[in-house]
């Protein structure tokens, strides 16, 4: 009995040990988004093309990525042409144009083609505010109630997609073809 | 001469950085420009993670002073602003989180911690003290025996050679 409290501090000590080691290899700037398994919020804002004023509504119906992306995010050009290609794949995209010029967005889908089905355009980031947006890209998961069913943080690239978001999107097809 | 001129010149370059978070807002009252102040220094900035919305510079931090200005002057309580960004951003950004479950080992953790060696300082000192004060002073049978045998030895020095009594 004496024997095993001389451990103790031992024990102790590797816990601790386990849990720093852990931290090494955690990524600080990753949040967890607080809007899992909560509906997009609700919002009334013009397209970035055209004069259509878009809602919440307009993306029911189908699973889809959304997209939040600004000419002035650097990231967002090495993302764009991987969201080219989901989107020739048949995967939905759709755009929230954060806290950008139109004019600089519309520039931007001419030159490097436009993957969004639809393109919101959140001048003000009033939008990208409700969803809890820090920075660009950030990209949802949406399901085909509008539901959020996941966040990702940063550049989607091809392996991003392989590894983390296809089977998590393909989930959703199939969910919403049940 | 010049190492002094040098470091002035830095210095007041860096004015401008320490000051370059702060926003003009045209407050109602004393008490609300000390609850916007109260406010930002305890939301935590998502994008910069170490500051809080306040000392940031981060288009991000400037947007939710904006926001909270605005919820102030909606009326908004303080605890309806925190929840507003709990809502968007988690428990995250909270400098001081809620008391849940989830946060107890984070609240009451280090106290415990603390509790706990105070404790054990006690219980060894305890301890120790007893084997000073109060050595074990009852004897076994042969014990017992073998004091006799001594006394009575040195009552009568030479019916008993006293190395022989050590076995």
């Amino acid at each position: 009995m004496k024997r095993a409290l001389l451990l103790l501090p031992l024990a102790v000590f590797l816990v601790g040990a386990v849990f720093l080691y852990r931290g090494l290899f955690l990524d600080p700037s990753e949040l967890p988004s607080a809007l899992i398994g909560k509906p997009v919020p609700e919002f009334s804002l013009p397209a970035v093309e055209g004069h259509k004023t878009l809602t919440r509504a307009d993306l029911l119906g189908k699973p889809a990525l959304l997209n939040v992306w600004a000419t002035w995010c650097i990231s967002c050009r090495v993302e764009h042409p991987v969201l080219n290609k989901l989107a020739q794949q048949g995967v939905r995209v759709y755009g929230v144009n954060y806290k950008d010029e139109n004019a600089a967005a519309l520039k931007w889908l001419k030159e490097f083609h436009n993957p969004y089905q639809l393109n919101i355009n959140d001048a003000e980031g009033s939008l990208g505010l409700n969803l809890g947006v820090y920075g660009a890209p950030e990209t949802f998961l949406i399901d085909s109630k509008g539901i959020i069913r996941h966040k990702f943080v940063g550049v989607i690239d091809e392996v991003v997609w392989r590894e983390q978001l296809a089977g998590l999107y393909q989930a959703l097809v199939d969910e919403a073809a049940q | 001469m010049k190492r002094w001129l040098a470091a002035l010149a830095l210095g007041l370059s860096l004015v401008g950085v320490a000051q370059a978070a702060i926003d003009t807002y045209e407050f109602a009252n004393e008490a609300e420009r000390e609850r916007f102040r109260e406010l930002t220094l305890e939301l935590r900035c998502p994008k910069c993670q170490n500051q809080d919305i306040a000392d940031s510079n981060a288009p991000i931090a400037a947007d939710l002073r904006k926001e909270i200005f605005r919820m102030l002057g909606e009326g908004k309580s303080n605890e309806q602003i925190v929840d507003f960004m709990v809502d968007r951003y988690g428990e995250f950004v909270r400098y001081k989180p809620a008391v849940t479950a989830r946060t107890w080992l984070l609240w009451f953790g280090p106290a415990a911690a603390l509790g706990t060696g105070f404790l054990v300082m006690v219980v060894i000192g305890v301890r120790r003290r007893k084997t000073v004060a109060g050595p074990d002073t009852t004897l076994s049978g042969d014990e017992q025996a073998r004091l006799d045998a001594l006394l009575s030895a040195e009552q009568n020095p030479n019916s008993v050679p006293a190395d022989k009594l050590s076995q």
